[in-house]
């Protein structure tokens, strides 16, 4: 994701001279060197400031540009987090407050390095947009979407890191702000979720096909504002929905998804699969730590059946 | 200190300056009598720094409009910025007359969108980030703006105001022209008696890459020569030392008047201080 990011920003910033990159000492990989020196006053290192980061992104926002705020997801979001809500969702600016590695993808590195709770923080802020792709395809369009298209206020963009697989190339839907999207459409189960936990959500979806269910995988990139009606029509359309995602159990999509079922008074089966409302103390792989809360692909398929 | 001359600047009038900064403390007391609180000392304590900068080094094209930006990173003093956009026609009487009202559209700190307001502030350490990035703009698209503002010396205490001192040196934002409004009070006592390490200011931030002078912060033509005399190429801050209260004599150096409005005994008592000033 981090790539097809950088990549996707250059060719934005090609395009139009308001997009900035304002980093915190760590910069995204691959063609942002050549960001940096094609546009050497639109690249700025703030070095470890992460507040100041945030503040001046907010200061190029009200002079016109549309800068993209990039570290570390902890780092962006939690660390400077009255200057995300006071700077950029107050004022209401675009300013993209790139989260890399979100979630507990940086397994090793322990709890101070994870956010379990960055979507449901974002949800409570006003103005605050959400968008979490599930792979560099999504985060191309994402990119874009947040560059050059956007017309609201900030955005929190969640990625992931390096090796997302492709699961969107066959995808039925195309990619719309705002909007969920089938990449496959069945009529038994729907299986939602967004970001990089996508890949889990699709290895369950394809057991579940494998054995003979007609399965749905819909990636619900855009978490706010969330599509209301296409996520109704979810639970209307399927006997059984899965909600998977890698956050903590209040404040998300998981949270979000009830809410409708219940304003629907929805009929189908409903199971839910987050984070549970601990910190991580263990370590060892991105999967591992999945499996440690119960949303491993094995759990999660052990618990639907 | 750095001492106006008197000499240096012929265009700078310093009795227009010293006329608009009593009718300023007046129209700010008169509000103070339709709310329970205004920053009222905090608002008088920057009014000469804030005034000059309005008045005479903001440039101004031929329809009013400035080339140049200001910030109230203090936003708690921002009733003096008030006053100044009424009487430039920015903000009318009747946005004032509402302040803090359900009808009114001006709070108790500065909200982006009001005319005049370049940003929302308020909550401390926020202001000088926000300045840097517009500085950043205007120089990243070949303009020529200047971005004033003025930090309160609280606020210098948060973190954040630092990373933003070491950033904008290091980013050569030399179009940034900050103030402190050094009246060494804070809520719990005298800033250089709890937190004595504040001080010297000037040197920490010749040492962070900034030009850094120290001036008297209610003498209106050392506030302006302190910017025309810049020696330039490095973001500058001047350090004003100010009197929280000025100009009322019972509010001066008393933190209660950071904050609350006065009775009317009260207002007619600085009412009849600052006529006597106007006429002194």
């Amino acid at each position: 994701m981090r790539n097809i990011f950088s990549q996707t920003l250059f060719d934005a910033a090609n395009t139009d001279p308001r997009v900035y990159v304002v980093v915190a000492d760590i910069s995204p990989a691959g063609p942002m060197a050549e960001f940096t020196n094609k546009y050497p006053e639109r690249f700025i290192n703030v070095g470890v400031a992460e507040q100041s980061m945030i503040g001046i992104c907010a200061g190029l926002a009200l002079k016109g540009c549309r800068p993209f705020a990039y570290t570390i997801a902890t780092f962006t979001l939690y660390r400077p987090f009255e200057m995300v809500r006071d700077d950029l969702c107050y004022q209401n600016l675009p300013v993209t407050v790139v989260g890399m590695g979100s979630g507990i993808i940086y397994s090793t590195l322990g709890g101070t390095h994870h956010t379990q709770e960055d979507v449901s923080i974002c949800n409570a802020l006003p103005n605050m947009q959400i968008i979490a792709p599930c792979d560099p395809s999504e985060t191309k369009e994402s990119t874009f979407w947040c560059a050059l298209k956007n017309n609201n206020g900030p955005v929190y963009l969640k990625l992931g890191k390096a090796g997302e697989p492709d699961l969107t190339k066959d995808a039925i839907d195309p990619w719309e702000f705002g909007k969920i999207r089938y990449i496959t459409k069945g009529s038994d189960t729907c299986i939602i979720s967004y970001g990089v936990i996508m890949k889990q959500a699709k290895e369950v979806s394809d057991a579940l096909a494998a054995k003979g269910q007609s399965v749905s995988l819909v990636s619900c990139h855009t978490l706010k504002p969330l599509d209301y009606e296409g996520v109704s029509r979810v639970l209307r359309d399927h006997k059984r929905v899965i909600v998977i995602e890698e956050n903590a159990p209040s404040g998300g999509l998981v949270s979000m998804v009830k809410q409708i079922a219940w304003d629907n008074a929805a009929k189908c089966d409903l199971y839910a699969f987050g984070l549970k409302d601990e910190f991580i103390h263990n370590y060892g792989s991105h999967e591992d730590l999945l499996d440690s809360h119960g949303i491993s692909v094995s759990r999660i398929l052990a618990a639907v059946g | 200190m750095i001492e106006s001359t008197g000499a240096m600047s012929n265009e700078f009038d310093a009795s227009a300056a010293k006329a608009r900064c009593n009718d300023f403390r007046r129209r700010i007391l008169e509000i103070s009598q339709q709310v329970q609180a205004l920053h009222i000392g905090s608002a008088y304590s920057c009014t000469e720094i804030v005034d000059c900068i309005y008045y005479e080094l903001m440039r101004r094209d031929s329809d009013g409009s400035s080339p140049d930006t200001f910030l109230m990173s203090k936003g708690h003093g921002c009733m003096i910025q008030y006053v100044i956009l009424e009487a430039m026609g920015v903000l009318s009487r009747k946005d004032l007359d509402k302040y803090c009202t359900p009808e009114g559209k001006l709070g108790c700190h500065p909200d982006y969108g009001n005319p005049g307001i370049e940003a929302s502030t308020g909550s401390l350490g926020h202001g000088l980030s926000m300045a840097v990035g517009m500085a950043l703009a205007e120089k990243g698209q070949r303009k020529s703006g200047l971005i004033y503002t003025v930090l309160s010396d609280g606020e210098v205490q948060e973190g954040s105001t630092w990373e933003a001192t070491l950033m904008a040196s290091s980013l050569g934002c030399d179009n940034l022209i900050a103030f402190i409004d050094n009246n060494d009070f804070q809520s719990l006592g005298r800033t250089s008696e709890t937190h004595p390490s504040f001080y010297p200011i000037v040197e920490k931030y010749q040492a962070f890459g900034w030009e850094a002078v120290e001036i008297q912060g209610h003498d209106s033509r050392a506030v302006f020569e302190a910017v025309e005399n810049r020696r330039g190429g490095k973001p500058l801050m001047v350090v004003a030392k100010t009197t929280k209260g000025k100009g009322v004599s019972y509010m001066e150096n008393v933190p209660i008047w950071h904050y609350r409005s006065p009775s009317s005994e009260e207002y007619e008592q600085a009412l009849k201080e600052l006529k006597a000033a106007s006429n002194a």
